[in-house]
């Protein structure tokens, strides 16, 4: 059986994280594998579980409606997919369809909260982590709304 | 209930040519049975049947002389009530200025002969389409309150049909003017007749005809039974609207999507399907132009086209869109189902796609 | 044709066209007074009528006309003017494909063919009493002008009013001057933004949702009127409901293909609902269920 603390240190996000802090979120953690094609997640369902992703492709997408299909992103390799479960109300904003299989270590939601409420300071090494996702995304979202390469 | 033979009926059939009628009625042409102008009963298709299966039309001689008796013709009845092709009206445009000149209609005096109960049915449910909410048809109304209905019970069933199962056959029970019942032997050839209106009765009052006996009513009624055990599909209705809206999303959609063509075959031969466009037509001047109704599909690529896209282009969104406006939205829209079990959709696919397949397979993947 | 009995929600709408007793298959005439340019791709159309017919025009906020481009077809119009007044109609119209571009081309002067009012309207009278918020994203500013018309006229009858409006730029916004005017003359909230802007632009720069969010609503006595993209009304509608508005106190107008624009041609059915005839405007509990699910 994989040793999960050893996969959990190797992936990118959680890399500096100390081996104590991992050790108490292993419990939480469990290897998941998605085909080409299968919905990891659709907007508006319960966001229960973040991602690491380890090895495939996924894409964010959204339903415009007359406009067809819109992708906003790609996540893939060492990426992590998914903050929802830790801001409320805790649903998902888009659905996520897998392009490249995927494997990946799923973190249950629930089980991580409990573990942040008891000791503090892992919550704030994982917030720590995932403000720096965020901005990340942000960023990238606002010079995609720039438009930079717009037809004038 | 009475009793009428060959012979009479071809002079019933001119007497509605003599009342002003124009006679529709069943004929062979290209190779099927199909429902055009007649002259009179030597036109019907005597001693033909029809094989229907999925994806396939076969006409076949019978060993009877029989003038109904084949299943159903590939078109209904609503290409002479609601026809593929109609000039709504014209207009002209001079300088600043235009006007608008509404197409004149003929009255026209349709007389249906031979209609199915299925199709009887079907018209049944345009009369609703075409008259529901704040505006009605006048189209559609103009022609079907002069139309006269013979129909005609079924004595046969074929492979795809199922008007059991949605409660549309095989015999008539209303709306006609005169319903017949076809029965024919080594030994006899006669049709029991029922009227259904004042119209009716007026029609065979010159004809003078008996009374059937009790023997030739059970003959009838046996041969209407011989239909009800050869009916070769049958579908589950109960709760069908609920099946339908809880399983948009099914994965059975993707399925048929890898088979259907998109043809539109089914809602041109569907007997209830009503989608149609408008074209408007103008000269290379732009000094007039025309406005014409013609008949549309849901299949059609463009049919959900709006300036900022298209709401719909999916093959696998459109299958879904017509199965369940037919069997599941068309109960909130119009109170009834919109199919009457008639089973051209599966008789004309090209790919044999069933649709009493789909919501046998849709209840066996259902979630909940 | 002729007009039936039918039920309250289409009894309004039925009213009016016996009122203007017509074949509603059959356009009738109107001539072109003004024409102008409210952006680069949006021009408005002021007409006044030339068939008997219609001299007594009248319509409810939130109906729509098809317009006739001689020759093109027709397009689905919502109309943009003020409901009280009688005969004289204006709409405003984006410039986006075929027929739009020859509506583009009309000159002071000439006829266009129109056949309506169709569809059902803003809830200008069941809201009264309560608070109103207007949300609109760039030309769905359009069909809820008349609902604005009508509240600011019957001013007292409601209690506070906001209207929040998004565009994508600054050059993309609609009735600029008459957005301050309400702000100023009503006692009316009025909140302005944009997707994105230069340095040129002093206002708000922010998806229309962030409108929302900033509102301070009573949720139980506010009725909202979302128009716009349907992407748009989605988000707003999901921030509506964060805010805590009932379903039931959320309407929209949505848009889909039509051609006869009376409930008989099927092309802009949603599900069991025919946008012509049921809608464009629809309280969000008639179409919630199907709302998001992929091309329905």
């Amino acid at each position: 059986m994989e040793d999960l603390s050893k996969v959990l240190h190797s992936h990118p996000f959680l890399s500096d994280l100390d081996d104590h802090y991992i050790g108490q979120i292993v419990g939480c953690a469990q290897n998941v594998v998605f085909r080409e094609n299968e919905y990891i997640f659709r907007e508006g369902e319960e966001a229960k579980r973040f991602y690491l992703i380890r090895t495939g492709k996924i894409a964010l997408e959204i339903n415009g409606r007359e406009k067809g299909r819109i992708r906003v992103l790609t996540i893939g390799t060492g990426q992590i997919l998914g903050w929802s479960w830790i801001i409320l109300p805790y649903r998902w904003h888009f659905d996520a369809q897998v392009l490249e299989n995927v494997r990946a270590i799923a973190l249950d939601g629930e089980c991580l909260r409990k573990k942040f409420d008891e000791e503090p300071r892992l919550g704030y090494e994982m917030l720590k982590r995932f403000s720096q996702i965020l901005e990340q995304r942000l960023n990238v979202t606002r010079i995609q709304l720039i438009d930079v390469y717009k037809r004038v | 209930m009475k009793v009428i033979d060959k012979d009479n009926l071809g002079r019933l059939l001119q007497i509605l040519k003599e009342k002003g009628y124009d006679l529709i009625g069943p004929a062979l042409k290209d190779n099927a049975v199909i429902y055009t102008e007649i002259n009179g009963i030597d036109d019907l298709p005597v001693g033909w049947t029809d094989e229907q299966d999925a994806g396939k039309y076969r006409l076949k001689k019978r060993k009877d002389n029989a003038l109904f008796g084949y299943v159903n013709s590939p078109q209904s009845w609503k290409r002479f009530l609601f026809p593929p092709r109609l000039k709504l009206w014209e207009a002209g445009k001079k300088g600043k200025s235009l006007d608008i000149k509404p197409a004149l209609f003929k009255t026209s005096k349709l007389a249906f002969i031979g209609v199915r109960s299925c199709e009887l049915s079907a018209i049944f449910i345009q009369d609703k389409v075409f008259n529901n909410g704040p505006f009605s048809d006048s189209y559609y109304n103009n022609i079907r309150q002069n139309c006269f209905i013979v129909s005609v019970n079924c004595t046969t069933a074929g492979k795809n049909c199922f008007c059991i199962s949605m409660k549309t056959g095989p015999k008539a029970k209303r709306g006609f003017d005169i319903s017949l019942t076809e029965v024919i032997s080594e030994k006899e050839h006669y049709f029991t007749l029922e009227t259904g209106s004042k119209k009716g009765e007026e029609i065979i009052k010159a004809l003078d005809l008996k009374d059937a006996n009790e023997g030739e009513i059970s003959q009838a009624e046996r041969a209407v039974q011989n239909a009800e055990t050869k009916m070769g599909k049958q579908m589950d209705t109960a709760d069908i609207k609920e099946l339908f809206y809880n399983n948009l999303e099914s994965p059975q959609w993707n399925e048929v999507a890898s088979r259907c063509l998109t043809c539109t075959n089914c809602t041109m031969v569907c007997p209830t399907c009503f989608c149609f466009t408008i074209e408007d037509v103008t000269d290379l001047r732009g000094e007039y132009a025309s406005r014409m109704r013609r008949w549309d599909s849901c299949f059609a690529l463009d049919y959900s086209k709006v300036a900022g896209g298209n709401f719909r282009t999916s093959p696998k969104a459109r299958y879904r869109q017509w199965i369940t406006h037919k069997l599941a939205s068309w109960i909130d829209q119009f109170g009834t189902s919109g199919c009457v079990g008639c089973g051209r959709c599966i008789t004309w696919c090209p790919v044999g796609i069933d649709i009493t397949e789909e919501v046998k397979k849709l209840r066996g993947n259902k979630k909940t | 044709m002729c007009i039936k009995g039918c039920d309250p929600w289409n009894k309004l709408q039925a009213e009016t066209m016996m009122q203007n007793s017509f074949d509603p298959m059959i356009p009738f005439r109107m001539r072109v007074m003004k024409t102008f340019w409210e952006t680069e791709d949006v021009f408005s159309i002021d007409l006044q009528p030339v068939d008997e017919a219609v001299k007594t025009f009248q319509f409810q906020p939130g109906q729509f006309n098809m317009l006739y481009a001689f020759g093109a077809g027709e397009a689905a119009i919502s109309i943009s003017s003020d409901s009280s007044k009688i005969g004289s109609i204006s709409h405003t119209i984006h410039k986006v494909g075929y027929v739009t571009g020859k509506l583009s081309q009309l000159k002071k002067g000439d006829m266009v063919a129109i056949r309506g009012p169709f569809g059902s309207h803003w809830p200008v009278d069941e809201a009264t009493g309560k608070d109103i918020c207007i949300v609109a994203g760039g030309i769905g500013l359009a069909p809820l002008r008349p609902s604005v018309y009508h509240i600011l006229k019957h001013r007292k009858k409601y209690g506070r009013i906001f209207i929040l409006y998004g565009a994508r730029t600054p050059g993309d916004l609609l009735f600029r001057v008459e957005l301050e005017q309400w702000s100023k003359k009503h006692n009316v909230d009025v909140e302005v933004t944009v997707d994105r802007a230069d340095s040129t632009w002093r206002g708000q720069v922010g998806i229309v949702t962030t409108l929302i969010e900033l509102l301070k609503l009573d949720p139980q006595n506010t009725v909202a009127m979302v128009c716009g993209p349907e992407l748009m009304m989605k988000f707003c509608i999901d921030e509506l409901l964060d805010k805590g508005l009932p379903i039931s106190s959320i309407y929209l107008s949505m848009e889909r293909n039509m051609k006869c624009a009376i409930g008989f041609c099927g092309h802009c059915q949603l599900l069991p609902r025919f946008i012509c005839k049921d809608g464009p405007v629809f309280n969000f509990k008639q179409v919630e269920k199907f709302f998001n699910v992929w091309e329905v």
